[in-house]
């Protein structure tokens, strides 16, 4: 049976496919549709009315649908290095056409059904089927999926009009990120790293469309100064001219202004969910929160983004006052997970944190993604603190702060191979870090979303170390307090 | 009346296993050549009951560590990660220690101990470079004995640099130094000094405390000791029980375990 959904979620997940919805739509009537990095400022797009979609969303979602690798490799066959961003190089093969498809049988035009894929079948008391010839479980035919095979949107797009066509079209996986429409412009701010920079060029120059491009540089300092916010504010002017002249339309005060008013308005009934995981135990599974950055990234600017966030902090409240958590286990240790999660590796990443009784009560995007302004040179400052764009004071401060605020165990840190600025920095930060709060912290491989780079035995025994140094950090605390 | 128990370490290269009298006394010990997946810890157990002439229900309590921990669900009444269980163990042997290193067949632990508790460790990334496994194929490359590494880097009289990023590449380098006729024991004091410095970056992550103990078989070679004795600037103190070690803290929290379950 399916999990009981709240409605605070339920709607979380409706903005999102709205968002996707309406671009596919307005590509269909011919309009423009912009892909956009995740920190770019969505408000000014927003004051035009433009459909945006976002690749950093699209590829945690294609590497949660277990295509990061497919995506992966076609980059990599393009010439892309596989030192390069998971992400970037499943949006640059996207860009370049490339698509994940079921495979179909070319006689009989029925996609081709992968056995090894599926769910153990299960008899009505809930117990596996064994198959009595191989002796190993028999798969539930309901869950089984078509293999997997790379096709190209443009080839199929070549094709004549006709019944091959329309098959090609129709086996692309129908999940909302394989079928995104390709880009008329691209928006990139490099707030939150250096490579989104290339990656954007890469996009513009693949798709031949314009780039209006925000440099935001490396912040050295904890405040940020007034230079750097009139480098800023220049390039927000600039982007808004291009903009105009990409669409044809004047730039749009009261548009602008409402989309400030909403953005704010998400970030602070975001920041509210955030802080429910302060309650020990929590009334939720801080996991949850990686599925809800969907709607930050993709919708902060849109009103019903902070109506889902306000109603989901509502649902949260319920469960402070009934005692309950969307939790499913009960709360044992509460840790700080640390970095992107491996998204084609969700279930493995969860199954030890499950087994253990850990919660994560901590995750660095709260801060990070919860800020609210007054004005446009707030909003510059605002969009100049991104995770991988501040100094290392106020990255430990941030991360201080959140651990204190939700009483963490202990710290999971993700080594992300796709990520080297977060990666790179974070062994000291973690130093400093474990060092004032006295937890202790467990670092692991993975990626964010190419599946080649995590270990599931190596996370299960880090994951166990780290539980046993939490239980004695806890045991010795308690005997000190006596 | 005694009471006895069994720790049972199976690392991804060897099964060990050791029993102990009264959470004090190593009464056997075991140690067969391969690990996880394989005969071997079957093999360790039945010899370490057979030297000791006992059966396994005459242990009060069995607790299984190492990658192939999850193995003996039905023989064991723990399992433990082999993180804690070298702290253990290596804190059992030296009171006095805040710094474990243990290198094993496919990783490097490094553990801050205090008071013989584990309060935090680091271990390497998904790179077979500063490992057993890593000096496994050097030592085939060079056509030496594993075991014979630590005598012969002994005999050296250069340092020869071999880079630490990657076994692949190390071998390449290896193989080079080799068509230039490069002494196998310069060689071999390179690729201990690549060892060492690979791990030392670990420790100065940890934060390096004395007294520096280092464990696992790796720890039976003494090219490496003494090149981590150089990188770290501090004596490094190993013991015969060193590829033991993870056996015997599991041995010890299999006896604390028993004690806290018959208490009450």
């Amino acid at each position: 049976m399916a999990k009981e959904v709240s409605p605070g979620v339920k709607a979380l997940r409706k903005v999102v496919e709205d968002v996707y919805a309406d671009a596919r739509k307005a590509h269909a009537e011919g309009k423009l549709v912009g892909w956009s990095s995740s920190k770019f400022p969505c408000e000014l797009a927003e004051a035009f009315d433009l459909n945006i979609m976002y690749p950093e969303n699209q590829a945690a979602g294609i590497a949660a649908n277990r295509d990061g690798e497919i995506m992966c490799k076609a980059a990599e066959e393009l010439g892309y290095d596989n030192d390069i961003c998971g992400y970037t190089r499943i949006s640059l093969a996207y860009a370049a056409g490339k698509r994940a498809s079921r495979k179909m049988d070319p006689v009989t035009g029925e996609y081709v059904i992968n056995p090894a894929s599926g769910k153990p079948l299960k008899d009505e008391n809930g117990n596996v089927v064994i198959d009595p010839e191989t002796g190993k479980p028999k798969k539930d035919p309901k869950t089984q999926v078509p293999y997997t095979v790379l096709d190209d949107i443009y080839e199929i797009e070549a094709l004549p009009d006709g019944p091959e066509k329309d098959r090609r079209r129709e086996a692309i996986k129908p999940y909302r990120q394989m079928r995104m429409p390709q880009p008329d412009f691209v928006l990139c701010c490099n707030n939150i790293c250096n490579c989104m920079t290339k990656w954007y060029e890469n996009i513009a120059r693949m798709c031949n469309v314009p780039l209006i491009m925000i440099d935001i540089p490396y912040n050295n300092t904890v405040e940020v100064a007034d230079d750097n916010v009139a480098y800023v504010r220049a390039q927000f002017d600039h982007a808004i001219k291009e903009l105009e002249k990409l669409t044809g339309k004047k730039f749009d005060e009261k548009k602008f202004e409402h989309a400030c008013a909403n953005a704010n308005r998400t970030a602070q009934a975001w920041l509210k969910v955030c802080d429910y995981l302060q309650y020990k135990p929590a009334p939720m599974s801080g996991f949850d929160l990686f599925n809800h950055m969907a709607d930050v990234v993709t919708a902060r600017g849109k009103v019903a983004a902070a109506e889902a966030f306000e109603l989901l902090a509502q649902d949260l409240e319920e469960n402070i006052k009934n005692g309950t958590s969307t939790l499913p286990f009960p709360e044992k240790y509460r840790v700080m997970f640390e970095g992107i999660p491996c998204w084609p590796k969700l279930p493995n990443l969860f199954k030890p944190l499950k087994q253990n009784g850990i919660n994560v009560t901590a995750v660095v995007y709260a801060p990070a993604f919860g800020f609210v302004y007054n004005n446009m040179d707030e909003m510059c400052r605002a969009y100049y603190k991104a995770p991988n764009s501040v100094c290392i004071e106020q990255g430990v401060e941030w991360r201080e702060g959140i651990c204190r605020d939700n009483k963490v165990d202990g710290v999971l840190v993700h080594y992300n191979r796709s990520c080297k600025p977060w990666s790179g920095y974070m062994a000291e930060m973690q130093r400093r870090f474990t060092e004032d709060l006295g937890v202790p912290c467990a670092g692991f491989d993975g990626d964010q979303a190419d599946p080649r780079n995590f270990n599931e035995a190596q996370y299960e025994t880090r994951v166990q170390g780290l539980v046993e140094a939490m239980e004695a950090n806890i045991q010795k605390k308690e005997a000190e307090a006596k | 009346m005694s009471i006895y128990t069994l720790g049972i370490d199976i690392g991804s290269t060897a099964s060990k296993c050791v029993m102990l009298k009264d959470g004090k006394e190593i009464v056997s010990k075991s140690l067969v050549s391969v690990g996880a997946g394989t005969s071997g810890p079957q093999r360790a157990i039945a010899q370490v009951l057979e030297t000791a002439g006992m059966t396994r229900d005459e242990m009060s309590y069995v607790l299984a560590t190492g990658y192939g921990r999850n193995s003996l669900l039905d023989l064991a009444d723990h399992q433990m990660s082999e993180l804690s269980c070298h702290a253990k163990g290596a804190h059992f042997l030296f009171p006095e220690v805040h710094t474990v290193i243990d290198i094993g067949g496919q990783d490097v632990k490094v553990l801050q101990i205090d008071n013989g508790i584990m309060t935090n460790f680091v271990m390497n990334d998904k790179c077979a470079a500063g490992t057993g496994r890593f000096l496994d194929v050097m030592a085939r490359v060079l056509e030496v004995k594993v075991e014979d590494l630590g005598m012969l880097g002994n005999q050296s009289t250069k340092n020869v640099p071999i880079s630490s990023t990657c076994t692949v590449f190390a071998e390449s380098e290896v193989i080079s130094q080799l068509s230039m006729d490069t002494a196998k024991c310069d060689i071999i004091n390179g690729i201990h000094h690549s060892v060492a410095s690979r791990v030392a970056g670990l420790v100065h992550r940890v934060g390096q405390r004395e007294q520096v103990v280092m464990t696992g078989g790796v720890a039976q070679n003494e090219g490496v000791v003494k090149a981590l004795e150089e990188e770290l600037n501090c004596t490094i103190h190993t013991s015969p029980l060193t590829q033991y070690n993870g056996a015997l803290g599991a041995a010890l929290f299999a006896y604390d375990r028993y004690q806290k379950e018959h208490k009450g």
